[in-house]
């Protein structure tokens, strides 16, 4: 060890703290919302899933956020052999032109 | 009314089943009816740790599964009649801990005891998030030190959002255990300062445990610091933990082990 490293020696924690402090926070944003996305994307697939066809593996929801709006997007990938199937009882078309 | 506890972490190695241990002796001896449990199914060491591993005859996950009854299963401590301990099963099959068996347990254990102690394993899975599932307080045991706090404080946003207290929108009350806190390397810089820890996790201090010889030499031996050395630092410590959660106000201090003047001059602990 050399003179300046012993000079040195003794102020890692602060080092400590301040990673700490700039981890946790980028890490405590990303978890309200990826628990929210979570159950978005569950539900949003139930619901389309109850009309047509979808593959969940096909299916992306996302958020960007912005300092005033987030955009919340979400992109279901539909087969181009649209099926319908039967809903609760009630015979329903979806009405959906794969883009 | 009982109240449960869960001992959690998310870090491995920081001082759970330590703590699960001295507390419970701790609440104990203030006169408490304790009982201790032992959720790290595959891996148990609460038993170890308590002196009590040659007693297991049946464990938490043959009284879910109805091979034993609770009282077969529950093991009284040999020192103190108030204490009592629920081991954890070897098994490897990892399901084999269900909500609905731990639910049962515990709304028994909570009608012949005041303290239901639960010693989460480490980690996320299954057995942490059922040790706390029931919980009405937790204890975070946390070390001064980055990956033990960032931990720490993932546990917490678990506990607040994955216990059936916090599903009913009440809150699950914690506790920061800060353990093998050393006050001179702390000082020098070396080491987070309690204040650090706590500006970070935003959570109530329960005790500062110190870094200490006394605490490898009670699991050598199978018996909590609050047992063997109710003077050393640890203990004081834990016993002042104990207090404050049966609701007395103490104030906070970092307990050392007493030290004679020649260890006081020559014995700075090497590493």
């Amino acid at each position: 060890m050399n003179l300046f490293n012993f000079f040195k020696r003794g102020g890692s924690a602060p080092v400590a703290r301040d990673r700490l402090q700039i981890l946790l926070a980028y890490e405590r944003k990303g978890q309200g919302p990826s628990e929210l996305l979570f159950i978005l994307r569950e539900e949003i697939l139930a619901v389309v899933g109850r009309h047509v066809e979808i593959n969940p593996e096909r299916v992306t929801v996302q958020m960007d956020r912005g300092d005033k709006v987030s955009i919340l997007e979400v992109e279901i990938e539909v087969p181009n052999t649209v099926r319908a199937q039967p809903g609760g009882g009630r015979k329903k078309r979806a009405a959906l032109r794969p883009a | 009314m009982a109240k449960v506890v869960v001992v959690t972490s998310g870090k491995g190695g920081v001082g759970k089943t330590t703590s699960t241990a001295a507390l419970g002796v701790a609440l104990a001896k203030l006169g408490q009816n304790v009982v201790i449990i032992d959720f790290d199914v595959g891996l148990r060491n609460l038993d170890l740790v308590m002196g009590a591993e040659r007693r297991v005859v049946y464990d938490f996950i043959n009284v879910t599964q109805g091979v034993a009854k609770l009282s077969q299963a529950l093991i009284r401590d040999k020192r103190l009649d108030r204490l009592a301990l629920l081991p954890a099963s070897q098994t490897r099959d990892k399901d084999a801990l269900t909500e609905e068996g731990v639910l049962s347990v515990i709304t028994s254990l909570r009608k012949m005891f005041d303290w239901v102690i639960c010693d989460s394993p480490a980690g996320i899975e299954r057995g942490a998030t059922l040790a706390m599932r029931f919980a009405d307080e937790a204890i975070i045991v946390t070390n001064p030190e980055v990956s033990s706090v960032r931990d720490s404080d993932r546990i917490i946003g678990i506990l607040d959002a994955k216990t059936v207290r916090a599903e009913r929108g009440e809150r699950v009350a914690k506790h920061l255990l800060i353990t093998r806190y050393d006050q001179a390397r702390a000082a020098r810089g070396e080491m987070l300062t309690i204040d650090d820890v706590l500006e970070i996790l935003s959570t109530p201090l329960l005790g500062i445990v110190p870094e200490s010889e006394e605490v490898l030499r009670a699991s050598n031996l199978g018996a909590p610091v609050t047992f063997n050395n109710p003077g050393s630092g640890p203990a004081r410590a834990y016993f002042d933990a104990a207090r404050r959660l049966l609701g007395e106000d103490i104030e906070m201090t970092i307990p050392t082990d007493k030290q004679s003047l020649f260890g006081k001059l020559f014995g700075r602990r090497a590493a």
